[in-house]
């Protein structure tokens, strides 16, 4: 066997490492040791997010006779993956080390790489084994995760909810993956995207809609979305802006992989018009449901689905620079919503407090915090300058890039409508915070050294991505 | 008379669809994870007999199912220690009873 194989797979590795040490110090650190787990994870994993950049083989090397590959492409979304996971565990110091957390705060963090390392998997397989093998090393941790606060009765409920639905869609798509199996009678990308031209009939089109149902849940696109919800506002703070942001990326990556790379012969015959389905449907149920929203969390997932059909939208183009949007897209909604959730996380922290309502008159009283709400919300509506219009403009030319049917432009009309409507919530945040009196606000504290940090870290992001297109021209470079 | 592929791949089918209809209808939490098990078991049915009947050369399909049967044990593990968690919180694990988070 040929060792150097291994070369390809650094950055699995060294995401391999990092947990490996953080495990072996968790477990054999004294208690009064344990306290610096949290420091320990953010500057190995800042020193793996900074090795990333590090310059790779230009060209697509592959690994285990081609069921594993990385390329540049697959370096620069593991890359943005690291960013957000460095932001999370940045902000998540606080409650990490709260009263009920700190026995088994180590197990936030190795879980948390775990998935990430499942999700690498994911990203760069070429094997539909392999494929499921980090799938599910993705989303399994992820339920233990969701059950982390041991003493709310809710978070139980979200993870017996998500563990449910995760299975359930694991088990469609698996399915639709047998029938590609007996069609093609291979489970390589490459050797189904050869076959399934010439196969294509009813049970490749039944198989290719099981496969897309079971994304579909994971990305949490309606009609599949009805999970996300509860599960984000059962689940600790934390580990929802990791569900929303990074498990919510991987799986759109991959998704964009298997659809263009494997079934790409088949966009006009089967996948365009079931995805332009997905993305209207998506797009607008998630708006109208988050309008009527009093909780922020129940809110922000409500949004995080919408943005899933913004996201589609750069599949449904179906061209290269659809894989740069998308990536950017990715980018620029780590740092908006990790934003919105720093600050709902830094004042359920301090005063336990989630409601919508409960924001009122915030800027009176923390007037940094309204202010880094205010970014996140006008980012995520997709207001100029700041990054979320950036990343919603390129989407849309993407759909439209390449051939630009009559259809298409519809499409992207409706999309364009949409964000009109989410204005109109998002600004329901801000108003909240701005114009709202109330008699019983938030009382002025301040939060956490980590939490400001990672707060700082994410308005930088959301007003430097708007302004420098460096990133985005350093996308499209490693894209073509 | 011979076993065609078609005497496996309806089984597998009834006892995929069995499982989606007990995963949608039954509201004991264990008995859809029974159901669950059902699906994944259909699909590495599938798997074995599109190998043995179409691809006999390679052992693809037979690969799969193995780590199928490993990923779904798995499953079953955390989604049991999930209930036994909810039961000691709520002494119940109806899935009618779990709606303290809705719409």
């Amino acid at each position: 066997m040929d060792y150097s194989q291994f070369l390809a797979m650094k950055q699995e590795i060294g995401l391999l490492v990092v947990f490996l040490l953080i495990f072996l110090y968790d477990t054999f650190s004294t208690p009064k040791g344990s306290r610096h787990v949290p420091a320990l994870s953010i500057v190995l994993m800042g020193i793996l997010t900074i090795a990333g950049f590090c310059p790779h083989a230009s060209a697509t090397s592959e690994a285990f006779s081609g069921m594993y590959a990385t390329s540049p492409v697959m370096g620069a979304i593991k890359n943005i993956l690291n960013v957000g996971v460095l932001i999370i565990f940045i902000q998540a110091v606080k409650w990490a080390n709260s009263e009920f957390v700190a026995i088994r705060r180590g197990e936030f963090y190795e879980l948390i790489l775990l998935t990430l390392f499942g999700m690498y998997l994911m990203i760069s397989s070429r094997h539909f084994l392999m494929f499921i093998i980090g799938l599910e090393t993705a989303s399994l941790p992820l339920c233990a995760l969701v059950a982390f606060d041991k003493n709310r009765y809710e978070s139980h409920e979200a993870a017996i909810k998500y563990v449910l639905t995760a299975v359930f869609s694991s088990a469609i798509l698996l399915m639709g993956l047998s029938f590609v199996y007996g069609l093609c009678g291979t489970l390589y990308y490459d050797g189904i995207a050869s076959i399934c031209r010439s196969e294509f009939g009813v049970m490749m089109a039944v198989a290719l809609a099981f496969v897309m149902a079971g994304f579909g849940f994971k990305i949490s696109l309606v009609p599949f979305h009805l999970w996300t919800a509860d599960v984000y506002q059962g689940a600790p703070t934390p580990v929802t802006s990791y569900l929303s942001v990074i498990s919510k990326g991987s799986a759109a990556f991959a998704f964009l992989v298997v659809l263009t790379q494997v079934f790409g012969s088949l966009y006009a015959d089967a996948w365009e018009w079931m995805l332009y389905a997905l993305i209207i449907l998506t797009i607008t149920v998630g708006n109208l449901f988050a309008m009527r929203q009093i909780n922020m969390k129940r809110f922000l997932a409500f949004s995080s689905i919408s943005q899933a059909g913004y996201i589609m939208l750069a599949i449904m183009g179906d061209n290269p620079m659809g894989w740069s949007a998308l990536m950017f897209y990715i980018l620029v909604y780590v740092f908006s919503n990790l934003a919105a959730f720093g600050v709902i996380g830094a004042i359920e922290n301090a005063t336990g407090r989630v409601e919508m309502t409960d924001y009122n008159g915030l800027y009176k009283t923390n007037p940094r915090l309204a202010f880094t709400m205010m970014l996140a919300m006008f980012s995520l509506a997709g207001i100029p300058p700041f990054a979320g219009f950036f990343s919603k403009f390129f989407v849309f030319t993407s759909a439209l890039n390449g051939t630009g049917s009559a259809a298409l432009y519809v499409l992207v009309l409706i999309a364009l409508i949409n964000t009109i409507i989410s204005l109109y919530y998002y600004l329901l945040v801000v108003k909240a915070m701005f114009i709202n009196d109330s008699e019983n606000p938030v009382a002025t504290f301040r939060s956490a050294c980590s939490e400001r940090v990672a707060m700082w870290v994410c308005v930088a992001g959301i007003i430097g991505l708007g302004i420098v297109s460096y990133v985005y021209n350093y996308l499209l470079n490693v894209v073509y | 008379m011979d076993i065609t592929l078609i005497w496996y791949l309806v089984p597998a089918l009834v006892m995929f669809c069995c499982g989606v209809y007990g995963f949608l209808t039954r509201r004991n939490m264990i008995a859809m994870l029974i159901s669950l098990e059902l699906m994944l078991n259909a699909v590495d049915i599938n798997f074995v007999v599109f190998n043995r009947y179409l691809y006999p050369g390679s052992m693809e399909g037979w690969m799969f199912t193995l780590f199928g049967i490993a990923i779904a044990a798995a499953e079953t593990a955390l989604a049991i220690a999930i209930i036994i968690n909810l039961f000691r919180v709520s002494k119940n694990i109806d899935v009618r009873d779990a709606t303290h988070m809705k719409y």
